[in-house]
């Protein structure tokens, strides 16, 4: 409150009283922020320590297999796991990965998703199995791939390319990044699926009779009504896939190991190679500290350009 | 020229027939309504008729031209939804302009089809807006907008003002006679709510289960409904209804006698009755008086009565426990279990037979 401002004759009462009323008001919230000091600080330090130790290790020498020799290098580390030579590769292939990812399972989960709207017989089961897959866990699900499906002796594609008397492909060793992108693809694309079925459903029927009535055949309708309504959910897919795309790890770890060579080797799991493989903590931390970096300039770009369509009211 | 005949038509859902055989001819310029209980088939007729749902079995022309399986958009008809079903993320102009667009007209054109719409419903300086940005009326004006920027040969409007509050459904109800008017085109109007039926339409099409029970104007459909489910439907408050056993049928008409022993002759045909039959008394509120408990042997008790300023409408319970309305005066008091006399205007009662149907009058009441 501003009380320079109020006209001068103020009755002394009066001042007296507001400025109870004040004190009153600082002490009401004096108690509630002492009631939600505990949370905040617990989330602060939630935070904040593991934080503070990644940048202090960051600047550190600091290898496992080299105790005591913990001096400070400045940004050494960052300079070591930037020159790696597996650094471009983790980017490269992150981006490739996310991004691949992401597409197929918009475009897939776009079109799962109309599909099934429609009645048909046992759309309940369908839909069941649709979504089913994103709830095996991935090294599960990355084991079933590598030794049931994409081995290329025993594996069931193997099988199909022998029945039509095509050569089997040995998917890890000649499209390794391919075959993660299959694996992972089909872990995201049922959320896609998800997601974008139960939007489908709050699609007004009446919007696509009006559009009929107004000459819109079924792709009109696709590119007029249905697309523009899951503008939005497609945004939350993409938001929130991001997030867990950028730290894939158990599905490279379970089949390729990053390799053959760096082919597959993303972010994340450079970061583990540097930490658990040559046991060198200063530059695995310098290496997560350069990935929160990425991943909050992949996030800025992905708000800035689907997040318009989430803030913006229907 | 759009006249449109229906023929037999019928409609069933997953086994169910909910449109049981209509016909029905819909002349050019009338601006029909269809009214009926909620669930009878009126939004199911009127899709029938645009295209949006397949028709089992029957015919509809228009003018002369079989349209019963020809797609919705070349049919030559707009509709309105009860929803408006507006395209949240085109702005108004282009959410008027679509199915012009659609169909690839020239671009000036669309452009002076659609500046028409808007002048015509007053929508101009809301052009460039999403409909997000939109009142209920604006909505509302919008997706008739959409209906007339394509010249169609017949409007349809499903419950077009069920969700608009009171004042601006009598607001725009006035302006859809107004349209009509200017536009001089075909509407058909599919609504619950019978004073928008009564006051919108040349010609009602009383629907119940699947079935017309009369068409008509809407004052024939008030003095003269063809059976009771009519009578009832038409005209707020309710025509009463009071069982009644036929004493005797001569010339003159019937005389009848009610369960509290009251004895009224009504001037109809009875000549299918016989003496013991039950028929049915149907009487509107405005036919009935509230005498003295003394002065009439047709007695009552009075229940509740609602004082809307010019009339009081009286709830009445007779001895049976059947239930009347009367209208009465708007200064009229009484208290609560008062015991009242009644009087009916005998020349204006109507007498329905065991099946419900109207029995003819005798001579036509001025
Ligand atoms: N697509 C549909 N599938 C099954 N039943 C339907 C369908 N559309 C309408 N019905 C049924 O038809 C009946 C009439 O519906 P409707 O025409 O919407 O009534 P209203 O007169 O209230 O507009 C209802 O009992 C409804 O359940
Ligand atoms: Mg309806």
């Amino acid at each position: 409150m501003n009380t320079s401002s109020l006209p001068v004759e103020h009755s002394a009462q009066a001042e007296e009283s507001s400025q109870s009323v004040q004190s009153q008001r600082r002490r009401k919230s004096k108690i509630s922020l002492a009631m939600v000091s505990p949370s905040v600080v617990v989330l602060l330090a939630w935070m904040i320590i593991p934080l503070s130790m990644t940048i202090y290790f960051s600047f550190i020498r600091y290898n496992l297999l080299y105790p005591g020799d913990e001096g400070f290098v400045g940004l050494e580390n960052y300079y070591y796991f930037m020159t790696d030579a597996g650094f471009t590769a983790g980017l490269t292939n992150t981006l490739w990965l996310v991004g691949s990812v992401l597409l197929i399972s918009v475009v897939l989960g776009v079109l799962i998703a109309i599909l099934v709207d429609n009645m048909f017989w046992g759309r309940g089961i369908v839909r069941v199995l649709l979504i089913s897959p994103f709830f095996i866990m991935p090294t599960v699900s990355a084991l079933v791939w590598k030794n049931l499906l994409l081995n290329p002796v025993s594996g069931v594609f193997a099988a199909i390319w022998n029945f039509f008397g095509a050569t089997p492909i040995d998917w890890f060793t000649h499209y390794p990044l391919g075959a993660i992108i299959m694996i992972v693809s089909w872990q995201w694309v049922p959320f896609a699926v998800l997601m974008l079925m139960t939007a489908m459903q709050s699609l007004d029927q009446e919007q696509k009779d009006a559009a009929r009535l107004d000459g819109a055949g079924p792709i009109a309708i696709f590119w007029h009504i249905t697309l523009p309504h899951l503008m939005r959910p497609i945004a939350v897919v993409v938001m929130i896939e991001t997030i867990f795309l950028l730290a894939i790890f158990a599905e490279i770890f379970t089949t390729t190991g990053g390799g053959p060579g760096y082919e597959t080797t993303n972010l994340a799991f450079l970061i583990y190679t540097q930490a658990l493989l040559e046991f060198d903590v200063g530059v695995a931390s310098a290496g997560g500290l350069i990935a929160v970096v990425i991943a909050n300039i992949a996030a800025f770009m992905l708000i800035r350009i689907v997040g318009k369509s989430l803030t913006e009211k229907h | 020229m759009s006249d449109l005949t229906i023929k037999n038509l019928k409609k069933v859902f997953e086994g169910l027939e909910i449109i049981k055989g209509i016909d029905l001819d819909i002349r050019d310029h009338e601006f029909v309504v269809f009214v009926g209980p909620s669930g009878c088939g009126k939004s199911t007729l009127l899709r029938l008729i645009a295209g949006l749902e397949e028709v089992t079995s029957g015919h509809i022309y228009l003018d002369d031209k079989e349209i019963t399986d020809i797609a919705p958009a070349k049919r030559d008809l707009a509709m309105v939804f009860q929803t408006y079903a507006l395209y949240p993320h085109m702005t108004v102009r282009k959410n008027m302009s679509f199915a012009l667009d659609l169909a690839g007209i020239d671009k000036k054109e669309v452009e002076a089809k659609v500046n028409e719409a808007a002048r015509i419903l007053e929508l101009e300086p809301l052009l460039e807006r999403k409909p997000k940005a939109l009142s209920g009326g604006q909505r509302q004006r919008v997706a008739i907008g959409r209906a007339i920027v394509r010249h169609p040969k017949i409007f349809l409007f499903d419950e077009p003002l069920s969700n608009l509050d009171a004042a601006l459904r009598v607001q725009m109800r006035l302006e859809l006679a107004r349209l009509h008017q200017e536009l001089n085109a075909t509407m058909i109007y599919v609504t619950h709510d019978q004073v928008e039926a009564m006051t919108l339409a040349d010609k009602v099409v009383v629907l119940n289960a699947g079935r017309v029970e009369q068409v008509g104007s809407p004052l024939t459909l008030y003095h003269h409904p063809v059976n009771r489910f009519v009578a009832g439907f038409i005209g707020t408050p309710k025509m009463g209804f009071l069982k009644a056993k036929v004493e005797s049928v001569n010339a003159g008409g019937v005389l009848v006698s009610l369960s509290c022993g009251h004895q009224v002759e009504i001037a109809v045909k009875g000549e299918h009755l016989q003496r013991g039959s039950r028929v049915t008394l149907g009487v509107r509120p405005e036919h009935l008086r509230i005498t003295a408990a003394s002065d009439s042997t047709f007695k009552a008790k009075l229940t509740v009565s609602e004082h809307l300023g010019a009339d009081t409408f009286c709830y009445v319970e007779t001895a049976d426990q059947e239930v009347l309305t009367v209208r009465a005066a708007g200064h009229f008091q009484m208290k609560f279990g008062s015991d009242i006399g009644l009087e009916l205007d005998v020349q204006q009662c109507h007498l329905f037979d065991d099946q419900d149907r109207t029995l003819a009058r005798i001579t036509t009441p001025l």
